[in-house]
């Protein structure tokens, strides 16, 4: 499972409206770092002990460009879930749709996510999918020590250390990013991708050219191996109260802009008793200490 | 997140203004292979948009990977254990990244496990690469011993060694230079000999073997015993194994995450690659070649990084309240290196596609001769680009290497003492920079190799025809500083073929090949001005400055600067 998020680690000056929302339009989407290494994880298991890895990630038809990011890595399918309906979903509603295209998509061993996503940081998605499939969930997860039969050993990161558990498959991990470098692109597979489209993507081609038809692009770009599956709310045949905005407890309160700066200031001269006079102010404040 | 091919503007410009149409046709054999590999393009613009996506990934690994790892390759460099090369463990994780990305077999077919790409977009991933991590091209930049075996090699043979090498899972060495036959590689020693069943065995030393310890390596040997000249030296290929024995390698001024071996052949097994007797005259030759436009490359990725350390220092460092960058003379020599920066590259890619066009139109013309198809024209046009490529090959690799040199100079410089020191990546590139203009023959040896060409005025119609052509503004004023740097050049080679002395031409070829890489340069600048107006200020700084440099070169031929060497053994004392 993967996730297109803004780019918040190179933020400009334009990327906050002046009523504190995000302008998307300014920022960025790229592949959530804790993703593609869940990824990489993945495919390190496939390089392993054989496999097949398949790739599903919720978003805008625009997703679709990180699912491409990851047919160049090296996953053997990928599948875009999308639908007006799903949008403004929290992570409840998310790991609802996710969990049914999951089901609808088949039989599984092993699901990977990361750990979070860097724009909404909550890390719930993964362990409530999880529960919604009801399968094992090992999170945290930092390295794939072993797998024989239908167990796998995984060493996952605890606060002092790590510990190493073993699992009976199925089972969902959530990774953190220190669990390996993503690999690069491979160049014959981006040069043999890059055309790659989603339906969503299609439908869009067809609607700026009246030459073309949806069902004859999508026949085509399947016979060239070419069509990215796309599940919408209809194909997953699931119940619309249950997604997006509509299926979110979790709705947002208020939303303020903080703007933060310095005011007064001190200068303190960098001799034993400034030193001193300062710790003592740092220890007063509860600065620490 | 610096991406060394995205973020270099001049690269770009240089990419998106490039006709390789001709070259691509042919190299795709007219997409022959488009049904057959989903990764193989479908036309022109298809193979276009294919090297920029694998462009970006080597232009990601480079910025991103290979040169956050550089200053700790130099400083630790390979070590040598046991008989053992190991490399330094940046150049390993970059090796394996190359590997996993499938860069390392850009240019050989596909069938082989390659991506059939140009050597003029392999050149642009050595200088991507280069930028980064100079010492890494060396391996990297090793790409043309795959090229030598499917050119010269059998069938078996490239199935055998193109794959290892295509995947990157083997790596490879030339052996060609010997303790005594470094320039002059008639003198190699190293003896190749048969045994009763046929078996080619070699034996002997070689020595300054970059990768010595890479797992294939192309041998050039005696094959026939008590020749002294080149005739008699085949070229060979062998694995590594226990009778191949590393003695040691160098501790060298710079580039130090690439090993350089001396090497000990115990009666290695081999196989011969090609005819026996053509090793030096024909396939090194062509070896060298490809090498030199590998360094030319590696020297302009040197450079670039150069500049930029120079152009970020500058703009940072405050001395007398103002950035340095604001004082006239160090502007002008960011000016300076910015121009030679841009004119070396706008050379070094006509070089490469005219290089491409040559090999792309010999392999063509043996597929035309196997289908028995009519090969006429190619003929025609091969001959062209083999004389152009002939010419420009050397002249690149002289322009560039010695560029290379002064840039990363000028660029400690205006670093000041900071830049002597070690913590800085100037004084890197300064060392790195150093090699360039050495080996795969020295500056010398490229003038030596580009005067013919120089006095045949192989480039006159394209000169003459240029002559007649309008430009705007004022680079017509820039085109006429072009034809009185051709009058004057024409005046000089008469002054010096007239002469007709061996031993005056020899030391005058600099001046003149100088001048004949002016006019080149300086019409491939008036067209790029034409099309992009920045483009202007880098036309207009190299040809002025080259009509200075031409009448410079004027007086020293025509003064007789040279008369003196005939006094050498008085003035050496």
């Amino acid at each position: 499972m993967v996730k297109q998020v803004p780019d918040t680690a190179n933020i400009s000056g334009q990327v906050m409206k002046a009523d504190g929302t995000v302008n998307r339009a300014k920022l960025p989407a790229i592949f959530n770092p804790e993703d593609k290494v869940a990824l990489e994880l993945a495919l390190q298991v496939k390089d392993r002990f054989g496999g097949k890895v398949t790739v599903i990630t919720m978003g805008p038809p625009k997703a679709t460009d990180i699912l491409r990011e990851c047919l160049y890595m090296g996953a053997d399918e990928a599948a875009l879930i999308s639908d007006r309906k799903f949008a403004g979903a929290d992570t409840l509603a998310t790991s609802f749709v996710l969990s049914e295209a999951i089901k609808k998509i088949g039989k599984f061993d092993l699901i990977f996510s990361g750990r979070q996503a860097i724009d909404g940081d909550t890390a719930q998605v993964g362990p409530q999918t999880a529960e919604k499939l009801q399968v094992a969930q090992v999170t945290y997860a930092e390295e794939i020590v072993s797998a024989k039969g239908d167990k796998i050993t995984i060493r996952r990161k605890v606060d002092e250390g790590y510990e190493i558990l073993e699992a009976t498959l199925p089972v969902l991990i959530t990774v953190i990013k220190e669990a390996g470098e993503p690999r690069p692109f491979k160049a014959k597979r981006v040069m043999a991708y890059k055309n790659a489209r989603s339906l969503l993507e299609l439908e869009k081609m067809a609607d700026s050219n009246s030459l073309l038809s949806v069902d004859r692009l999508k026949e085509d770009y399947l016979s060239k191996a070419l069509f990215i599956s796309t599940y919408t709310l209809d194909e997953l045949n699931i119940d619309p109260g249950r997604c997006g905005l509509a299926g979110s407890p979790t709705k947002v309160h208020k939303v303020a802009s903080v703007k933060l700066g310095g005011g007064e200031h001190e200068s303190i001269e960098p001799t034993k008793d400034g030193l001193r006079s300062l710790i003592g102010k740092l220890a007063a404040d509860h600065i620490f200490g | 997140m610096p991406n060394f091919f995205t973020d270099n503007a001049d690269l770009q410009f240089q990419f998106d203004n490039m006709d390789l149409q001709e070259i691509i046709t042919l190299i795709e054999d007219n997409f022959s292979e488009t049904d057959v590999y989903n990764y193989a393009p479908a036309d022109c613009d298809d193979a276009m948009d294919n090297y920029r996506k694998v462009l970006e990934i080597a232009g990601d690994i480079a910025g991103n990977f290979i040169a956050l790892r550089a200053a700790e390759v130099d400083e630790k460099g390979s070590t040598f254990a046991d008989g053992k090369v190991r490399y330094a463990q940046g150049i390993s994780e970059a090796l394996d990244r190359l590997e996993k990305a499938e860069l390392l077999g850009l240019t050989l077919p596909r069938k082989y496990g390659g991506l059939n790409f140009p050597t003029t977009i392999y050149t642009m991933a050595i200088e991507i690469i280069s930028r980064a991590d100079a010492s890494l091209m060396n391996i990297f930049g090793l790409q043309d011993i795959g090229e030598t075996i499917l050119k010269y090699g059998t069938d078996e043979q490239r199935d055998e060694f193109l794959p290892k090498l295509a995947s990157g899972h083997h790596t490879g060495a030339m052996a060609l230079t010997e303790p005594d036959a470094g320039s002059d590689l008639q003198a190699v020693k190293l003896q190749a000999y048969q045994d009763d069943d046929g078996n080619w065995f070699l034996h002997g030393v070689k020595r300054f073997i970059t990768n010595g310890n890479g797992d294939i390596l192309l041998v050039l040997a005696r094959s026939e015993a008590g020749t002294k000249d080149g005739r008699g030296l085949s070229m060979f290929v062998c694995y590594a194994g226990d009778r191949l024995r590393i003695r040691r390698i160098e501790n060298k001024l710079g580039i130090h995450g690439s090993p350089t071996c001396e090497l000990h052949f115990d009666n290695v097994p081999a196989q011969l690659v090609g005819k026996r007797k053509f090793g030096l005259i024909k396939y090194v030759m062509d070896l060298m070649n490809g090498a030199r436009m590998g360094v030319s490359a590696q020297a302009q990725g040197i450079s670039q990084a150069a500049y930029e350390e120079a152009l970020k220092y500058a703009r940072a460092r405050e001395q007398f309240g103002q950035p340095i960058a604001d004082i006239p003379v160090v502007t002008n020599m960011l000016i300076n290196m910015r121009v030679m920066l841009e004119s070396n590259r706008s050379l070094l890619y006509a070089t490469a596609r005219w290089v491409d066009l040559r090999d792309k139109l010999e392999e063509s013309i043996k597929r035309l001769k196997e289908r028995k198809q009519p090969f006429a024209e190619e003929v025609t046009r091969l001959k062209e680009a083999t004389r152009i490529a002939a010419l420009l090959t050397p002249m690149t690799k002289y322009t560039l290497t010695e560029a290379a040199n002064k840039i990363t100079y000028d660029a400690l410089q205006i670093h000041g003492g900071t830049g002597y020191m070690k913590e800085f990546n100037i004084e890197r590139h300064v060392r790195d920079a150093r090699i360039t203009n050495i080996y795969e023959g020295t500056s010398q040896l490229q003038i030596v190799a580009a005067i013919g060409g120089v006095i045949n005025d192989i480039l006159k119609d394209s000169f003459e025809k240029k002559e007649t052509q309008n430009y705007k503004g004022i680079l017509q004023k820039l085109a006429g500083h072009l034809a009185e740097i051709r009058e004057i050049f024409l005046e000089c080679r008469k002054y010096v073929t007239d002469k007709n002395d061996q031993y005056f031409q020899d030391v005058a070829a600099r001046e003149l090949v100088e001048m004949y890489s002016f006019l080149f340069v300086g019409y491939l600048l008036l067209d790029e001005a034409q099309v992009n107006n920045r483009k202007a200020f880098i036309a207009n700084r190299y040809i002025v400055n080259a009509l200075a440099h031409t009448r410079k070169n004027a007086e020293s031929i025509r003064n007789e600067q040279y008369a003196d060497l005939l006094h050498a053994g008085e003035i050496l004392i």
